[in-house]
């Protein structure tokens, strides 16, 4: 119950503030249309208010504030116009209509899972080979570092350009920039994992005479999975970055990589907001139905909840 | 001190004698090279018997440890002859020769008790029903019984070192090396499990060495006391106890008891004067 207050009270703060700076980003674009339906405002030409503060502007003309929260194309969209074209276009459009957030979600959302599974499985294989030889610990592992200094904005273009020209689009780029990204949280964590068993642990196992194989399936991969699932959690986020970076040097016509860019083409600031908060609450989404899978699957294994 | 001369090779006179489940002649280890080495054990001679109690004691860094990892083919030493049960440690390993129980419990948290007893039958290949029988039988040996389907952390630290113990008899070894299994626990849950240890190697006859830095827990529990001395680790003196087999707890007060521990203590002490 107290948490709920705490979540709930930085929230209200967050949406406070965010009302109070739609105010100054908004002042100028209120004042010039008042100008132009004949209202009173100071200062009183669009040239001399170019260069004044913003907040002077509105010590000025107070009267304006309320208008600043609903400005058609505003700089900076206030929280409830955000909420109502986030509901318009997910509750009131039709799923198959190109202007459905759920629909665009939904593509995004499939490059984003498709890629996961790829780059989970990369991670993992990689952490077992680099676990067990220690040649790849030398030869793999720094490029897995440098693959990631790497901006994947730079990129994602290079990966779609070259794929397209042997003839590969679609779904599949998308899904190799989703897993160029969620590949590496997965191999660091379970590296990490793989090599958590302590000495006496691993002696153990010698004391039995266990095969590789045996030690890794009944003692390094059980004790890995607490941190495969912190890795996982990163590396899903990461994936649905990577499937809307990808989205965006194709022009991609759906996706809601696509709908920022088609918001930023037409200044539709609310739309791209929308789409914004669209992906963070797939986001949310996707990272607790990990953690749910991730308490299910402990609780078997008899951890302590 | 003139101790060092004799380190004691067990007298086991007769010449009928079967062979001996531990026979080291001459052991050394060196860990590393150069200057940095270490002597962790110099010219280590020692036999122990079938169904003998052998403890190790000594002061940090005298070896026991060492010692008893080499018997297990944890560590391969640099020099001498170690044979178990007439094999090299190596084999002895493969030929399920020996439990070894560490000294933290070490039990998979992910796995139940039984489960956990199973985790070594599963890796040698027994049958699920042999897997179970024998489950049943170690937890009963150990008092845990109807505890098979609790999770270790539903247990206490002294009956989490049972199920280990469990754990380490269930393929019927006939060697167990315990390695200070009781040193994390308290005085009071030390003294059952001491109990429990020596009513268990009566009814199992098995042979046992058992690592500790309690002067009363070797006595105890002990037919031989290796005394060991630290840098380089090497025997001191081997204490063959006079006490009977059947040691109840107040065993401890009585006079022979006391003087077997005296000498213990007189040994560690001489064995610590010579660095």
């Amino acid at each position: 119950m107290k948490s709920v207050l705490a979540v709930l009270t930085v929230v209200a703060g967050i949406i406070g503030i965010w009302y109070l700076a739609c105010v100054p980003m908004n002042i100028k674009g209120v004042l010039d249309a008042a100008e132009r339906a004949g209202t009173e405002v100071v200062p009183a030409t669009a040239r001399e208010r170019r260069d004044a503060s913003a907040l002077g502007l509105v010590a000025n003309n107070s009267f304006a504030i309320s208008s600043t929260w609903s400005v058609d194309r505003p700089r900076l969209p206030a929280p409830h116009q955000v909420a109502v074209e986030l509901w318009q276009t997910t509750v009131e459009k039709k799923i198959t209509s190109k202007r459905s957030l759920i629909y665009h979600a939904q593509v995004t959302l499939s490059a984003t899972l498709f890629g996961f599974a790829l780059g989970t499985g990369l991670g993992i294989l990689l952490a077992v080979g680099i676990v067990h030889s220690r040649v790849m610990d030398m030869s793999v592992m720094p490029w897995a570092i440098v693959s990631q200094t790497i901006p994947i904005i730079a990129l994602a273009p290079m990966i779609i350009v070259v794929l397209y020209s042997i003839g590969v689009q679609g779904l599949l780029p998308k899904a190799i920039i989703a897993a160029y990204l969620s590949f590496f949280p997965v191999v660091v964590g379970m590296v990490k994992g793989l090599r958590s068993p302590d000495h006496m642990q691993l002696d153990l196992m010698r004391t039995y005479g266990a095969t590789g194989g045996q030690v890794f399936w009944k003692l390094r991969l059980p004790s890995s999975m607490p941190y495969l699932f912190a890795s996982l959690k990163i590396g899903i986020a990461a994936s649905l970055v990577g499937a809307i970076v990808g989205e965006l040097p194709t022009g991609a016509v759906a996706g809601l990589g696509a709908r920022l860019l088609a918001g930023s083409y037409y200044g539709q600031t609310v739309q791209i907001w929308s789409a914004l908060f669209g992906a963070a609450i797939l986001a949310g989404l996707l990272v607790a139905l990990l953690g749910l899978i991730e308490r299910l699957l402990l609780r078997r294994m008899g951890v302590r909840t | 001190m003139n101790m060092q001369m004799n380190p004691q090779v067990d007298s086991a006179n007769d010449s009928t004698q079967v062979q001996p489940v531990i026979e080291a002649r001459d052991l050394n280890l060196v860990f590393g090279a150069g200057d940095t080495s270490v002597q962790a054990l110099k010219d280590i001679n020692l036999n122990i018997n079938k169904g003998e109690f052998v403890s190790f004691i000594g002061p940090s860094g005298c070896g026991k440890t060492t010692f008893l990892r080499c018997i297990a083919a944890l560590e391969t030493p640099t020099g001498g002859s170690l044979a178990v049960n007439g094999m090299t440690p190596e084999q002895a390993r493969l030929n399920r020769a020996y439990g070894y129980v560490f000294q933290a419990a070490g039990l998979y948290p992910w796995r139940t008790i039984a489960k956990n007893i199973k985790l070594p039958l599963e890796i040698m290949g027994f049958s699920r029903a042999e897997q179970d029988r024998r489950v049943a039988e170690v937890l009963e040996l150990v008092e845990l019984s109807g505890f098979g389907g609790k999770f270790p952390w539903q247990l206490s630290g002294g009956m989490q070192q049972r199920a280990s113990i469990a754990r380490a008899l269930a393929f019927d070894a006939d060697l167990l090396l315990m390695d200070e299994p009781f040193g994390a626990l308290d005085e009071i849950v030390r003294d059952h499990l001491n109990e429990q240890l020596l009513k268990l190697w009566a009814r199992t006859d098995k042979t046992i060495g058992f690592v500790t830095h309690s002067i009363p827990e070797a006595v105890y529990l002990s037919t031989k006391i290796v005394v060991m001395s630290p840098r380089p680790g090497r025997i001191h003196e081997v204490i063959e106890s006079p006490l009977p087999k059947e040691r109840p707890l107040d065993i401890r007060d009585t006079p022979e008891f006391i003087e077997i521990a005296h000498r213990v203590r007189e040994g560690l002490r001489a064995g610590h004067g010579d660095d």
